[in-house]
């Protein structure tokens, strides 16, 4: 069994479209209240959009303590896959299982548009099937969508290869950020891979229909990194 | 210093509402009876002024599930789907506090799609607000923007369109109108009917505060004045969290047949929610107050009857089902308290520290609610507006002008709004806003949905009637060029004092028009809005109705027409009758010559149900079908060519023609080959 445990905590609210996105993939997913302690039938782990415990006090700052954030943290140290989607993402930061944080766009707005990202690296649960130097065109839907890091930890980010989306235009250049990012970082991974951020939402990028396909190639990618629970 | 007035007087009752109580009742109302009647018999929820008029409009055709009277209308899609749609004003509160105005209108409406049963699948906002050169209008306006943002995206609906206009009248007064449609099947579908001597209510949700206090109904009631700041505290605050997690207790419930009846709080909080089960069910209830989980200590029992906090539902089930009830709901992370019971008669009794507070006729608190026939007279200087056309020179720079017309906030690009909304949730979105009606798949059918809202109101002001035929007309079209057909109507009636003559006038001439183009377009209205007071200082606004027109479609287009979809190299055809003379009201007029005066043209039904039936036959093939209506040709060209990077050469220069806002046009852009025989 490859089945995905998609976290549900009260007030995420992309959980459906990330089950309905791996269902076109192939993929079998369960969801998964935030009360659950023991996700050892999954094969992976993906916490979707939405505005955990309301967002409040801070993006991700409560949901941390939710009792399943323990099963994640077990997963990404034993190099399992978890991918943190926009909401997601934020509470991966908050958790410590990815560097950063993100915090208000630039421009104080919350922003609900397709941007285009490219492919920096291959080396994340993310991207393992995409192409270095794709563009791809994802929905951006976010208030805190603005990665910040210590320089420190950005230069860290940049040496090692982890920086695996980056906010570009549609020819593919650099000519700035949507909401003010830091090195117009739209996704990281940690030191192993298995856990990667994203934060705009492959899922809503799935079928030519929605307006792009583009997502598919990095959900695909994610499902590819399952590992098939011993029986 | 003169005595306090009594006090019926106080909650804004007159001395004849307040006789008709004692009749009810036979005796005095107890204090908490009176704060019931009060807010139960005002303007917002009583419609004791348009009441007598609103039954202009029909709604008994073979797909309408529920007309107008429910919390939503309700339409059959076929093959088991059903859509929940409703329309809210929120203007009152929106003035007083733009964010959490808008928020809890927000909130407000998506409880009126749930309750029937149904998923909440989409949000639509109409505003009107003043100008944007001042700067209290533009705290307003992004206090309103960052409120339907805050609550919608959070709440995990998204906002799939509006509209705006902004005009000197709307300053005292904005609007903030909220259109909601929802998604069920036909089993999920349940009312407020309460039934079964000895069910019990339970009340779901947020804590219940000392938010709100006969607040948006008195608020909404009564015209403004210097003293309106300090209203303040009757704006209710939303919690977008808390209604996330009721929407789906509330889902769940119903997909385990655990709900008898449910009724969301609104207006009037805990009486007006009791009452109606009851009274919907032709049965009594006894409430018990000190069972209501509280938010704070110390509240009487008036305050709790008629808390306005958010968030809460009131749900009738089987005695059986209680545990169940509790228990899915603790699961779920939402508060619960069992508060009522069933009982034989028609006695609303509420009870609070062993003492019974109010004991009442349950269905007097709405079917006995006074009716008005006000007086109803033309304003005797509309003939005055109508002799008055813009004058319109003999040649102009038509380019100089478009760009003019581009630059206006209601004709240029909208997206600065509409990207602050979550438009994309669910994966449904087929044609976003930015285009004339959005358009939404139902998965795993071939059905779609379009909804268009509009609004004219200085159209309006100039002709109520043919402003509102023509109304209904363009929101028709609007979902026509998605490949849709019009399928319902909800409208939201925003007037000022409806105790002057001539306001009242403008609201029956309104209605008039629009009951005639519905009829005549075969759409049925199946709920709607009255928003009167409208009024600060004397100055009321201009007559704004709304449409929320829905259409349907099934197959839903493969590739619906988009403005961003024209190619060089394709003809652009106009469809629909030329006139070159219609500017009262036109964009060219207000915008341009800053006029406002003349009479607009009246519609022509017979040619609105062809043109209308005719795009939504064109749109299954053609890349781009466009209405033609703010900014006439001219504007609607750029629209297209601007988002689909393309230019265009017309044939006929006549500036008159390009500007030019006659109803019942479209445009339509055929690529180079295409054959159109079959559509002809």
């Amino acid at each position: 069994m490859s089945r995905v445990a998609v976290a549900l905590f009260p007030g995420t609210n992309c959980e459906q479209d990330v089950v309905y996105a791996l269902d076109l993939l192939g993929a079998e997913a369960d969801l998964v209240w935030h009360r659950e302690t023991d996700l050892s039938g999954a094969a992976g782990i993906v916490l979707p959009g939405g505005f955990a415990h309301g967002d409040y006090l801070r993006t991700g700052a409560i949901a941390r303590f939710s009792p399943i954030m323990q099963e994640v943290e077990r997963f990404a140290v034993a190099g399992r896959p978890v991918l943190g989607i926009c909401n997601g993402f934020q509470i991966l930061c908050e958790a410590g299982l990815l560097p950063g944080a993100l915090v208000a766009n630039r421009d104080l707005r919350f922003i609900c548009r397709p941007v285009h990202v490219r492919v920096e690296t291959t080396g994340s649960v993310l991207t393992r099937h995409a192409e270095v130097g794709a563009v791809l065109r994802i929905p951006l839907n976010s208030y805190e969508g603005n990665y910040v890091a210590p320089p420190q930890e950005l230069d860290s980010l940049e040496r090692t290869g982890r920086v695996v989306l980056r906010y570009v235009d549609e020819r593919g250049e650099a000519t700035g950020s949507p909401n003010g990012s830091a090195n117009r970082i739209a996704a990281i991974t940690n030191a192993t891979g298995n856990v990667a951020g994203v934060m705009p939402h492959p899922e809503r990028a799935v079928e030519d229909v929605l307006g792009s396909a583009d997502g598919r190639v990095l959900l695909e990618s994610f499902v590819a990194s399952l590992q098939p629970v011993p029986a | 210093m003169s005595p306090d007035p009594p006090p019926h007087q106080q909650l804004g009752m007159t001395d004849t509402e307040y006789g008709g109580v004692v009749d009810i009742l036979g005796r005095k109302p107890e204090p908490a009876e009176l704060a019931m009647y009060s807010v139960m018999w005002s303007e917002h929820c009583s419609y004791k002024s348009s009441r007598a008029w609103l039954g202009r409009f029909r709604s008994d055709h073979p797909w309408v599930v529920l007309g107008p009277g429910e919390n939503a209308g309700v339409v059959d899609l076929g093959d088991g789907w059903l859509a929940a749609l409703r329309i809210e004003s929120h203007n009152h509160p929106s003035f007083v506090e733009p964010y959490q105005g808008a928020a809890t209108g927000v909130g407000g409406i998506l409880r009126d799609i749930f309750t029937m049963g149904a998923r909440p699948v989409g949000v639509w906002d109409p505003l009107r607000l003043g100008p944007l050169a001042e700067a209290h209008n533009r705290y307003l306006f992004s206090g309103v923007v960052a409120g339907i943002a805050g609550y919608g995206n959070a709440v995990g609906v998204p906002t799939l369109g509006g509209e705006v206009e902004f005009a000197d009248r709307f300053s005292q007064n904005p609007l903030v109108n909220v259109m909601a449609l929802g998604l069920m099947r036909r089993e999920q579908l349940v009312t407020r009917a309460a039934s079964g001597v000895g069910n019990r209510a339970i009340l779901l949700g947020a804590a219940t505060g000392r938010d709100g206090i006969g607040g948006a109904s008195i608020l909404a009631s009564a015209s403004f004045d210097e003293e309106s700041g300090a209203k303040r505290p009757s704006v209710q605050v939303g919690d977008p969290f808390e209604e996330k997690k009721l929407i789906e207790t509330c889902l769940e419930l119903y997909e385990r047949g655990l709900v008898v009846a449910i009724q969301d709080l609104g207006a009037a909080g805990i009486s007006c929610a009791t009452a109606e089960c009851a009274s919907g069910g032709g049965m009594g209830m006894d409430v018990d107050l000190d069972a209501v989980h509280l938010r704070e200590s110390g509240m009487n029992a008036g305050e709790i009857l008629m808390s306005e906090s958010q968030e809460r539902m009131l749900a009738v089930v089987r005695p059986d089902d209680v545990e169940e009830v509790l228990r899915l709901a603790e699961t779920r992370e939402v508060e619960a308290s069992v508060i009522g019971t069933i009982t034989d008669g028609d006695v609303l009794r509420v009870v609070k520290d062993g003492t019974t507070v109010a004991a009442i006729p349950a269905a007097s608190l709405s079917e006995d609610a006074p009716l008005y026939r006000r007086p109803i007279e033309q304003p005797e200087s509309l003939e005055r507006r109508w002799a008055d056309p813009p004058i319109v020179p003999a040649g102009i720079d038509l380019g100089e002008t478009l760009l003019r017309l581009l630059d206006d906030p209601v004709l240029g690009d909208r997206s600065w709004i509409y990207e602050q909304y979550d438009h994309m949730l669910f994966l449904s979105t087929i044609v976003e806003p930015g285009n004339d009606g959005s358009l939404m798949r139902i998965k795993g059918t071939d059905k779609g949905l379009a909804v268009s809202t509009d609004g004219d109101s200085l159209r309006c002001y100039l002709d109520p009637r043919r402003s509102a035929e023509r109304l209904v007309c363009e929101a028709a079209l609007n979902v026509a060029v998605t490949g849709s057909v019009p399928y319902a109507v909800v409208d939201n009636l925003n007037f000022g004092n409806p105790e002057k003559p001539d306001v009242m006038w403008q609201f029956v001439e309104t209605v008039e028009g629009m009951a005639t183009a519905c009829e005549a377009l075969e759409v049925p209205v199946v709920g709607g809005n009255v928003s009167f007071y409208n009024e600060t200082d004397g100055v009321d606004i201009y007559p704004a109705p709304v449409v929320g027109m829905l259409g349907f479609c099934d197959p839903i287009p493969g590739a619906p027409p988009r403005l961003d979809r024209a190619e060089a190299g394709s003809e652009v055809w106009v469809v629909g009758p030329e006139r070159g003379d219609d500017f009262a009201g036109s964009a060219y007029a207000t915008v341009v010559l800053d006029h406002l005066g003349g009479r607009p043209a009246a519609a022509d039904l017979a040619t609105a149900f062809l043109v209308t039936r005719h795009a939504a036959r064109l749109a299954g093939d053609l890349p781009v079908v466009h209405d033609i209506s703010a900014g006439g040709l001219a504007v609607a060209l750029a629209e297209v060519c601007i988002r689909s990077g393309v230019g265009v050469v017309v044939g006929n220069g006549d500036w008159r023609l390009m500007l030019d806002e006659a109803p019942h046009r479209f445009l339509a852009v055929v690529p180079d080959g295409a054959d159109l025989e079959a559509t002809e």
